[in-house]
């Protein structure tokens, strides 16, 4: 047991397990995997307005996947205080672009220059994380899925629809990397 | 086999209803969660230098994991569709899948998306699991993207789908 706390999975143990929350999600409920509906489902829940996209019975149609998520935040804390915690061992390579931006802190999961409470006052805080957070929500309910619920279940279920959102997802995941990233970020150096 | 996991189904679905049913069942999503949750943090794919390599094409790691759990799932899928399986909930177990349309809203929303997973570096999953593992400043950016998708509820009827 403590090996598997002790270090970062191998891609050939994460992926197929995370691949068997599809068949297991549907041999429990009949639930397809996918995180963002708890999007819509808070929003449902918390404040429909008069907005006819929330106009629905989320307990019913979403509760299963609230309670999911909720599961999801316990993990990370629970998975973050078990066991050692180490820095995440990206490739050489990565350090050398990501030290050009100016990021030299690869102790944690996310960059301590911009991830932070302090850092959060900053452009690149808000950019990464507000604009970042926001472009999440509205592309996701736009796509109808996320990377769980499109790259996943439905490229699993080789369905079309999955394919072209993974393809956006890519496109616009390459833009922000290449292109806005190092301008944003460039300001530390 | 099917029996084995219908096993709710025997018990009188009919009194029980279905709203119960399916809350006895809720604990199970928890406990389903908590895995992934740990499973997002332990395999590193919420981390924000993870999701910066896998842009830079710098690893391999990330494509082997979201490619394996493709496959993984892909052959799940199909097992269960030949094995015609009913779930615990009593449902006959089917994936609707999504219509197509015009496509446009899986291109234009997915682009939006791809822009906020490399910017946060965290997909909707991600996001949450970086909170419990004390990125505590993703709480921001979930807040923000409750909002993105509040916003999108509210424009949705003159977005082109």
């Amino acid at each position: 047991m403590a090996v598997w706390f002790n270090s970062e999975w191998p891609w050939y143990v994460a992926g197929p397990i995370i691949g068997l929350f599809v068949p297991a999600l549907l041999i429990v409920g009949n639930k397809v995997f996918g995180i963002s509906s708890s999007l819509s489902h808070l929003c449902s829940a918390v404040a429909p307005g008069k907005i006819e996209y929330f106009r629905y019975d989320w307990r019913r149609a979403g509760l299963w996947n609230l309670v999911f998520v909720a599961g999801v935040l316990a993990g990370g804390f629970l998975a973050s205080h078990i066991g050692s915690q180490h820095a995440v061992a990206v490739s050489e390579q990565t350090r050398i672009t990501l030290g050009r931006w100016g990021i030299h802190d690869f102790s944690g999961l996310a960059p301590r220059e911009v991830f932070t409470w302090h850092a959060l006052l900053t452009l690149r805080g808000v950019i990464s994380i507000v604009l970042g957070g926001f472009l999440v929500g509205f592309g996701t309910a736009y796509a109808a899925g996320c990377t769980s619920g499109h790259a996943i279940s439905g490229l699993a279920n080789l369905q079309i629809p999955s394919l072209i959102a993974v393809t956006g997802f890519f496109a616009g995941g390459l833009a922000a990397s290449w292109f806005i990233l190092p301008w944003l970020i460039g300001d530390l150096r | 086999m099917s029996t084995t996991l219908g096993q709710f189904q025997g018990c009188g679905a009919e009194d029980i209803g279905e709203p119960e049913m399916k809350s006895v069942l809720l604990p199970v999503y928890l406990v389903l969660g908590i895995l992934f949750g740990v499973v997002l943090t332990r395999s590193e794919v919420l981390s924000w230098f993870r999701i910066q390599e896998m842009f830079h094409f710098q690893s391999f790691r990330m494509y082997g994991i979201i490619g394996s759990a493709v496959v993984t799932a892909a052959l799940s899928l199909a097992l269960l569709k030949r094995l015609k399986l009913k779930s615990l909930s009593g449902e006959a177990i089917s994936v609707s899948p999504k219509t197509l349309g015009s496509g446009l809203r899986y291109l234009a929303g997915g682009t939006i998306f791809g822009l906020g997973w490399a910017l946060t570096g965290a997909c909707p999953g991600p996001l949450v699991a970086l909170i419990g593992a004390g990125v505590t400043v993703m709480s921001v950016g979930l807040l923000s993207a409750l909002l993105g998708t509040w916003v999108y509820g509210w424009v949705r009827p003159r977005l082109p789908h």
